[in-house]
């Protein structure tokens, strides 16, 4: 639709820091993986390992909003979204509700979402949010409400320049139901230059506390976590805030940090030319790294919220808030600092992990068996490069327990340094799990020293007076034949063992 | 007759009509206010009998917590969510051309 983007001019980014305070806030929703949906007991294709490949599988009659169908709260939900508030530093409601947002698109078949609205389960917390230079910086949190997510609509035609009344939209409904809950934090002050950096730190965190409590799969590149980045400006100086955007479809870590940047650079640049910021919605797009305007910004008061007439009210008892409370992980802040001392690495070899993104994927590898520097080097490296290069994050590119397998073949020297590279290309590239790749690509080390021994005799017949010079001693010239035979071998031998059969053989 | 005093004025029908994808005429429009108008006069009487004791409530039962347990049970088939469909395609229903978006 709106495709202006382009044409977006931007302040230089120290300028509008210069001339403008940005304020930011942020909406994240929390897909939760429990068995089922927050109102019906259809299966949840947010839960670990759920296939919801075939649309409109995993729908219920309430999750369509049938006539007569009734919704009933499912008691998990509820329990991770207290554990979730208590996380946030929230305190949890006595007593909550759920309200009906009354909308018309073709994404709920109800017309409505249920959602709470003034009497959300958890209110009034704060997050640690740990920087890039270790610098920790707190953000404060309004609420934490539970609703229902939406289905999932597929925009078909159009962009393709047939405008002749053919464009459809098609509607799978195995969403619609998921359960969600979504952190609205207070107005972000005093961030400055490090605005864009502290929202990329902040969603961070609310992944990394998802991921301790066991209540989402987190996955920013399948919804599971999504971000919306409200960003207002205002001129130095002035007490009232300026008028905010709210940037959707933010689905990546770096995504965030780009999408503040951006917008604080392209309103810059409206105010400084004399013009006002429009209260809308705004997209977020990954390819150019632009956003672009959505729908104006309507009223709360349009969505006619209401009380839900068929749900009663959720009153936790102390002794379940207690309980929950009790079973908290540490804080991502403290794990981190018990990891550092497990894993043996210094404070800057952590922070590179932390900073890259990849702590989760690389604690997971070594909970698979992996030695911690080994899965440091993998994630850090080559993986770590292929993601840069693709501008993904790194843990949507291969699984901890494939790099763990990985590891495990170049230990048992199955895998030389450069295969493994091979062989995780062939990973990413979804040809399947290491041990697969190895065999499609035939990949292997070859460890059969006859095999390796038939390659050298060869080499050395054919270079008679490299195999003169390591008789008489010089043992560097080796380095010729162990070319010839690695190439041979297509690459796909230990060196150093070749190198002992090329002596022990010039020697026979 | 459209009263100055009236808490539902004719803009705000035809807000509330628009919200609710309703098309009115503008005789029914007025008409409805006056009704509307009507409506919540008679709820106000309420107000003179409820007393700050009285807690406000959404619900008329003294029920609290009723929850499910998290296990999957029925669900419809493909075949049967999409059997009321006007349209469908490749599984999913086809509607018509959105020209908003996502809330």
């Amino acid at each position: 639709m709106a495709g202006a983007s382009a044409k977006d001019v931007l302040m230089d980014y120290d300028e509008a820091l210069e001339r403008f305070e940005p304020v930011l806030g942020f909406e994240v929703h929390v897909e939760l993986s429990t068995a089922t949906k927050m109102f019906s007991a259809a299966p949840n294709p947010a839960a670990h390992g759920a296939d919801s490949s075939v649309p409109n599988s995993m729908v219920a009659p309430v999750d369509m909003g049938l006539p007569g169908a009734l919704p009933l709260v499912n008691a998990q939900a509820v329990r991770y979204s207290i554990s979730l508030g208590l996380a946030l530093g929230c305190s949890i409601a006595p007593s909550s509700r759920f309200a009906r947002k009354n909308y018309f698109y073709p994404d709920l078949g109800k017309n409505y979402q249920i959602s709470q609205y003034d009497e959300p389960i958890a209110f009034e917390g704060s997050v640690e949010v740990e920087l890039e230079d270790g610098v920790t910086w707190t953000v404060p949190i309004e609420r934490a409400h539970m609703e229902e997510d939406a289905g999932k609509l597929t925009h078909v035609g159009g962009s393709t320049g047939r405008i002749q009344g053919a464009d459809h939209s098609l509607v799978d409904y195995n969403r619609a139901g998921v359960p969600l809950v979504e952190i609205v934090t207070k107005p972000i002050y005093g961030t400055e230059h490090r605005a864009p950096e502290i929202g990329k730190a902040y969603v961070a965190t609310i992944r990394d506390i998802v991921r301790s409590l066991g209540i989402s799969e987190a996955r920013m590149d399948r919804g599971n976590l999504r971000c919306d980045a409200n960003v207002s400006i205002r001129p130095r100086g002035q007490a009232r805030l300026g008028t905010r955007t709210e940037t959707k479809n933010v689905n990546s870590l770096r995504s965030v940090e780009r999408a503040v940047r951006y917008e604080i650079q392209r309103q810059a640049a409206i105010l400084a030319a004399g013009g006002s910021i429009v209260q809308e919605t705004r997209h977020w797009h990954e390819d150019t790294g632009t956003t672009s305007a959505g729908r104006p910004k309507s009223d709360a008061d349009d969505y006619r919220y209401f009380p839900e007439p068929d749900l009663l009210p959720v009153q936790p008892s102390p002794e379940l808030i207690e309980e929950l409370r009790a079973a908290l992980p540490e804080s991502p802040v403290a794990f981190r600092k018990r990891l550092q001392a497990d894993y043996g690495f210094t404070d800057s070899e952590f922070r590179d992990i932390v900073n890259a993104g990849v702590l989760a994927e690389l604690e997971a590898t070594v909970a698979k068996g992996a030695a911690p520097a080994q899965a440091r080097k993998w994630w850090l490296g080559e993986i770590l490069r292929i993601a840069n290069a693709r501008g993904v994050d790194a843990g949507t590119l291969v699984s901890p327990i494939h790099v763990s397998e990985l590891i495990a073949l170049v230990e048992n020297g199955d895998l030389t340094d450069r295969l493994a590279r091979q062989v995780l290309e062939g990973v990413v590239a979804g040809e399947g799990s290491p041990e697969q790749v190895v065999a499609a690509r035939s990949l292997k080390v070859v460890s059969d020293d006859s095999a390796l021994i038939a390659a050298i005799d060869t080499a050395l017949a054919s270079q008679p007076d490299v195999l003169q010079k390591i008789k008489d001693g010089k043992v560097q010239a080796a380095g010729a034949v162990i070319g010839a035979v690695m190439k041979a071998m297509r690459g796909q031998a230990d060196a150093a063992r070749v190198r002992e059969l090329v002596l022990e053989r010039a020697q026979a | 007759m459209p009263d100055a005093s009236a808490e539902i004025t004719v803009a705000d029908v035809q807000h509330l009509a628009g919200l609710a994808r309703i098309a009115l005429e503008p005789g029914e429009i007025e008409h409805l206010a006056g009704e509307l108008n009507q409506i919540v006069d008679s709820v106000r009487k309420v107000q003179e009998v409820a007393t700050p004791d009285v807690p406000a409530t959404s619900h008329p039962l003294p029920l609290v917590n009723v929850l499910r347990a998290d296990e999957v049970g029925a669900v419809l088939t493909q075949q049967q969510v999409l059997s009321g469909a006007p349209d469908a395609f490749d599984g999913r229903f086809r509607v018509p051309a959105i020209l908003g978006e996502e809330q």
